[in-house]
């Protein structure tokens, strides 16, 4: 197929379409809403043979997602923001329920105040809910992400929602060339939809779904979800392999730049990430060894994957687009986690930057890897795009001194 | 219809974790007589869902949360649509008055809106019986909940205007194809409202009347006189909304006066030697039982 020139929610409704989607379920939420209107066009030029449930909230965009699933039915939604902190209840449900829906993510901010601009507060707050969480940095990736995730998504060993989140305007509303695959290899790529073979509701065997599970028998559910999550990164490796087989294009679950040798290295999630790496090959350039590791994949969490790119630099930048008010960015702990274990132990700085949309440029990041340059150590959280107590003061508190 | 007619089958096991005499697992009974095996149960939290953990239906059963059932159901009924697998089945939804008239009222409203084609029962024992028995949107004026105590300021539920939610009326302004109000003390009547609502394509509500045992301080034996004496003082009226004509499916010859009702239920001890509450009651039972009266065809 020929390039075309699309913005990340067409790319997001054409993935779905050339999916074959069987029930697309959505409530409208800037900047998410114009996957929903695409998926529409499609399905009333004739295009996709879908059903439209035009619910009423996205509580009932993923409720109906959910119902669609537990029939054996090829599901999509879309969402973001306050819609996601609404869906929240129900995205346990259908991890819980093992059911295999695709949703994605225009990145957006929690209100208030009101901002309807891009950082990963909405996804990240629901990063517990047994999901798999994919983020991408270009407008290709959420095309080819969101058919992947439909593979990783309903392979038997997987059967969990998964999410593929892109930074709203940022990549929802730019247009990029997009390498589309032709429909026979969609088709080829992907099982027909509404093939797996899983438990559903048919009254030819009835069976009882979503009861109680007693204190006693708990955990034991609990651990088959945690190990289903974690141990679908074999799947999801195997699903990058196949694809780069179908179209070309390679994706592992950490992109890394420049990390062999690295003096530093940036880690986060989404668009930054591709500013982080611009940024880090013009300072090499100048001779200071930064590298790029961006958490493609983030549930489950890459460990392996992540300790390559990172294992023997000297200091690690956590950037996070994001707060967890109260402690910290909410990448950093998954990064320190994996390291406090090793016996070469980098220093970990945090940088809260990007929220509520504020640009992030080659300055942003140059002003990071500055500070990290600075000789500090510890638990230090740097807020460099925030104004401080003082005007051009980068950070609200002083950190410890180098 | 006659009994005879009546699904010998039974879709429930014997044996499950309902209070003695409930009358919601009584209506579910009916109800799934009703519709036969070729039935989909989609059960919103409630009491029902907890009973149903250990009584192992004979059709599908899906618990799922407290204010969803209407959209999950209309996601099966468009999935089943587009694989081609609609034909012959009932989507039923099994809800309390908490998660139809208060919690999932949005869901519901917008799945009727979509006409999507499923069957909503709503078992309105009017109050959250579940969580031990707090105030709904169908809590009757003055009755005692956990939540409405009898204190000695406020007697029972207070408000003003008195009148409760009336779920009936909500979904009939949807213009829905069918709505019916029954009781579980008239279970052919249910049997009838629940098979023409099958019959309906698009979305059809019933509204079961289910006095609690439990909850309202009825004894156990009582529990049918109870229902029945509610339709028979026109505290419950049975009628059906078919393409927005009213028709009244269970005539009262004589209304018996409220007091007769109300001697049933510990709920309403306190109102007994209030002539005033009693006096507001009545008069709230009159004014809507003239109002439907008079929209009936």
């Amino acid at each position: 197929m020929t390039a075309e020139f699309w913005n990340g929610t067409m790319a997001a409704a054409a993935a779905a379409k050339q999916a074959r989607v069987q029930v697309n379920a959505a409530y409208p939420i800037t900047p998410q809403t114009h996957t929903v209107e695409y998926l529409s066009r499609f399905v009333n030029d004739g295009e996709l043979d879908a059903r439209l449930c035009k619910v009423e909230s996205e509580h009932s965009a993923l409720s109906a997602c959910a119902g669609a699933a537990a029939v054996g039915a090829r599901a999509f939604t879309a969402s973001c923001s306050q819609g996601l902190a609404l869906m929240s209840e129900v995205m346990y449900f259908t991890s819980g329920m093992r059911f295999p829906v695709v949703m994605a993510v225009a990145n957006r901010t929690l209100s208030v105040p009101v901002n309807i601009w891009a950082d990963h507060q909405d996804t990240l707050v629901n990063r517990d809910a047994g999901w798999i969480q994919i983020y991408t940095q270009t407008v290709q990736e959420i095309y080819d992400l969101i058919l992947l995730a439909f593979r990783i998504a309903e392979h038997e060993d997987v059967c969990l929602p998964a999410l593929v989140a892109y930074d709203g305007f940022i990549l929802s509303h730019a247009s990029e060339p997009v390498h589309p695959l032709d429909q026979a290899a969609v088709d080829a790529f992907l099982p027909p939809p509404g093939s797996a073979d899983r438990p559903l509701l048919d009254p030819a065997r009835p069976l009882q779904f979503g009861e109680v599970l007693f204190p006693d028998w708990y955990p034991d559910f609990e651990l088959k979800k945690h190990r289903a999550l974690a141990d679908s990164l074999g799947t999801i490796r195997k699903a990058f392999e196949e694809f780069e087989a179908a179209s070309g294009r390679r994706y592992a679950p950490v992109d890394a730049f420049a990390t062999d040798g690295a003096e530093m290295v940036i880690v986060g999630l989404g668009s930054m990430m591709k500013t982080a790496r611009h940024t880090a090959e013009k300072l090499r350039e100048d001779g200071v060894r930064v590298g790029t590791a961006a958490l493609r994949v983030f549930r489950p969490f890459p460990a392996e994957d992540l300790l390559e790119a990172v294992g023997g630099c000297r200091t690690v930048l956590v950037l996070d687009r994001d707060i967890g008010y109260g402690t910290g960015g909410m990448v950093y702990p998954d990064v320190t986690r994996i390291l406090y274990h090793e016996d070469h132990r980098p220093d970990v700085l945090n940088f809260i930057v990007g929220t509520g949309g504020k640009d992030i440029t080659p300055a942003t990041i140059e002003r990071c890897v500055e500070l990290a340059r600075g000789g500090y150590r510890g638990r230090v959280e740097f807020w460099p795009d925030a104004r401080g107590a003082e005007e051009g003061v980068p950070y609200t508190e002083e950190p410890a001194a180098p | 219809m006659k009994i005879k007619e009546v699904d010998r089958e039974e879709y429930l096991s014997l044996g499950n974790l309902a209070c003695a005499g409930c009358p919601e697992t009584l209506g579910f009974r009916h109800v799934l007589k009703a519709l036969g095996p070729n039935t989909i149960v989609i059960n919103q939290t409630g009491c029902l869902a907890v009973v149903m953990q250990m009584a192992v239906p004979k059709v599908p059963h899906f618990h799922v949360l407290f204010e969803n059932s209407a959209a999950v159901i209309s996601g099966i009924d468009d999935a089943l649509r587009v694989r081609g697998k609609r034909e012959g089945v009932n989507l039923l939804v099994v809800a309390g008055d908490g998660g139809t008239a208060d919690i999932g009222l949005s869901a519901l409203s917008g799945a009727i809106e979509r006409n999507q084609d499923f069957i909503y029962v709503c078992f309105d024992n009017e109050s959250y019986m579940n969580t031990g028995g707090q105030r709904s949107g169908t809590t009757p004026f003055c009755a005692r909940t956990s939540t409405t105590p009898v204190g000695k300021v406020i007697r029972g539920e207070d408000r003003v205007p008195s009148l409760r939610k009336d779920m009936l009326e909500i979904v009939a302004a949807h213009h829905i194809p069918y709505a019916a109000s029954t009781s579980i003390a008239y279970p052919l009547d249910l049997i009838e409202r629940v098979r023409k609502a099958a019959a309906v394509r698009g979305p059809s509500y019933i509204h079961c009347h289910s006095p609690c045992p439990t909850g309202w301080g009825i004894d156990t034996s009582e529990v049918v006189n109870a229902a029945r004496t509610a339709v028979q003082a026109g505290v419950v009226i049975l009628y059906e909304v078919e393409a927005g004509v009213r028709r009244r499916t269970k005539r009262v010859a004589k209304r018996k006066p409220i007091e007769e009702y109300l001697r049933f239920q510990a709920r309403y001890r306190h109102v007994l030697d209030d002539p005033e509450a009693l006096a507001r009651i009545q008069k709230d039972v009159d004014e809507r039982y003239e109002a439907i009266t008079a929209a009936l065809a």
